[in-house]
């Protein structure tokens, strides 16, 4: 396709485009992606996570300056949430990303969630490949400001980063299992002010009362983002995690859990656009009604509107 | 899923008056468009690079300081020189009938002065992306 070796040739506006492609379903979106699928695999993917108001872009901000400096190039995903009412978005990353926003090195993409849970909008591992293909040596992917349970980054980064401030909650927040499971750095941003020292030591209690025999010690850091404070510490870490997953064969593990989980997403979205478009309009609303008059429940009805795909299966 | 509306407001210039940006910004995402904030004392260029990168059909840029005779026609210029002059300019501020006037001259879209309803706004994007992509 045109738009796909115009992006391979370096034109930004065409990786702009097909972007945009992807995240509304246009056609000729996955056509373009299986072209671009054998010239992915190269960037170091970096996942950033953490509350909102812990200084996620900020980090992003000051470690792409970090990556510059070392002659590599970037790519920015930076998801915000969607209102689940209107629709709209509101991406606001960028304002924090002014240092880096006109470096020829860097490309930087806002994405709505767009009713995606998790932490990242439906369509990013896909536009992390796209930013792969194009060429970029890292790309980081800052998630929406997350709690507890918005651990999906882990899906599509190599290395993931879990940013923390001090003062918010007391230890029992971290023993919960989702995001201390998921972080391979730890930061303590915003350590100037009161507190840091008790959230990294409990931190790092935390993360030792885990029983499991782990190869990789997750350091915890503690930064200053927005004076650039360890953020040199920070781009060491993420160098020697992934030297670590190389040397150890945790990289090829990682893919492969990767790709699986991949491929059963596509699957399942695959099965139920299939079976949407072969449903009559208004076929939904009735079956609605039906619910709500209490003339049969969901879990029958579910299985009633499935059953003609497994007529489908039996021809 | 169709095309999703997406937006850039930006504050050309060095005043640091966003109040009436971030109003605009909040608008257009309830009415259900996706709008990038680039936040204060972005240069044309940067207005530009991000416009390009965030495949937006809009920019909207808001001015407060006077400057916006120079700074939103170069916004305009870098458009082209970019191979982006497909991409809409609006301009909002404290601008009098005289300067509007010359900003269409040089390429903007529409001024939109104080005081107006934001509903205003969001129709004419409506309706006029609706013209750009055919539909």
């Amino acid at each position: 396709m045109e738009i796909v070796s115009e992006l391979l040739s370096g034109d930004r506006r065409a990786l702009a485009r097909l972007i945009s492609m992807v995240e509304n379903l246009e056609p000729g979106a996955k056509k373009a992606l299986s072209e671009l699928y054998s010239y992915t695999g190269n960037a170091h993917v970096i996942g950033i996570t953490g509350p909102p108001g812990s200084g996620k872009s900020t980090v992003v901000d000051k470690l792409t300056l970090e990556l510059l400096d070392e002659g590599k190039s970037v790519g920015i995903i930076a998801v915000d949430p969607t209102s689940p009412f209107t629709g709209g978005a509101l991406l606001g990353d960028r304002v924090r990303m002014n240092e880096v926003s006109l470096d020829e090195d860097v490309f930087i993409r806002s994405m709505g969630t767009r009713g995606h849970l998790g932490g990242l909008a439906t369509k990013t591992r896909d536009v992390i490949k796209i930013l792969d293909a194009f060429g970029k040596d890292f790309i980081l992917v800052e998630t929406v400001g997350a709690g507890q349970s918005e651990v999906e980054v882990v899906k599509a980064a190599h290395t993931t980063i879990i940013v923390e401030v001090p003062g918010l909650g007391d230890d029992i927040q971290a023993i919960k299992a989702g995001i201390l499971e998921i972080g391979d750095i730890f930061i303590v941003n915003k350590a100037d002010r009161d507190g840091a020292d008790n959230t990294a030591r409990e931190l790092d209690t935390m993360l030792g009362m885990n029983q499991e025999e782990k190869d990789w010690e997750p350091p915890i850091l503690k930064t200053v983002a927005k004076e650039g404070k360890n953020i040199d510490e920070l781009n060491d870490a993420i160098s020697s995690h992934l030297s670590h997953l190389k040397e150890t064969g945790g990289f090829e593990e990682l893919k492969k859990k990767q790709i699986r989980d991949e491929f059963l997403d596509i699957v399942r979205e695959k099965i139920y656009s299939y079976t949407m478009e072969r449903t009559a309009e208004g076929k939904i609303d009735e079956i609605v009604e039906n619910v709500m008059n209490s003339e049969i429940d969901p879990y029958s009805a579910a299985e009633d509107f499935l059953e003609p795909l497994e007529e489908d299966r039996k021809d | 899923m169709g095309r999703k509306i997406r937006v850039l407001i930006a504050k050309p210039g060095l005043d640091g008056h966003d109040r009436g940006a971030k109003v605009v910004a909040r608008a257009l995402r309830d009415a259900g468009m996706e709008v990038i904030y680039t936040g204060l004392h972005q240069t044309p260029e940067q207005i530009v690079e991000a416009a390009i990168q965030e495949d937006v059909v809009v920019i909207g840029l808001s001015a407060l300081s006077g400057a916006h005779l120079e700074l939103f026609p170069q916004v305009v210029d870098l458009l082209e020189e970019n191979n982006a002059e497909d991409i809409i300019v609006l301009g909002g501020g404290i601008i009098p009938d005289d300067d509007a006037e010359k900003l269409r001259e040089e390429g903007l879209a529409k001024i939109f002065g104080p005081g107006t309803p934001t509903q205003e706004i969001v129709e004419y994007i409506r309706e006029n992306v609706e013209l750009e992509s055919g539909e």
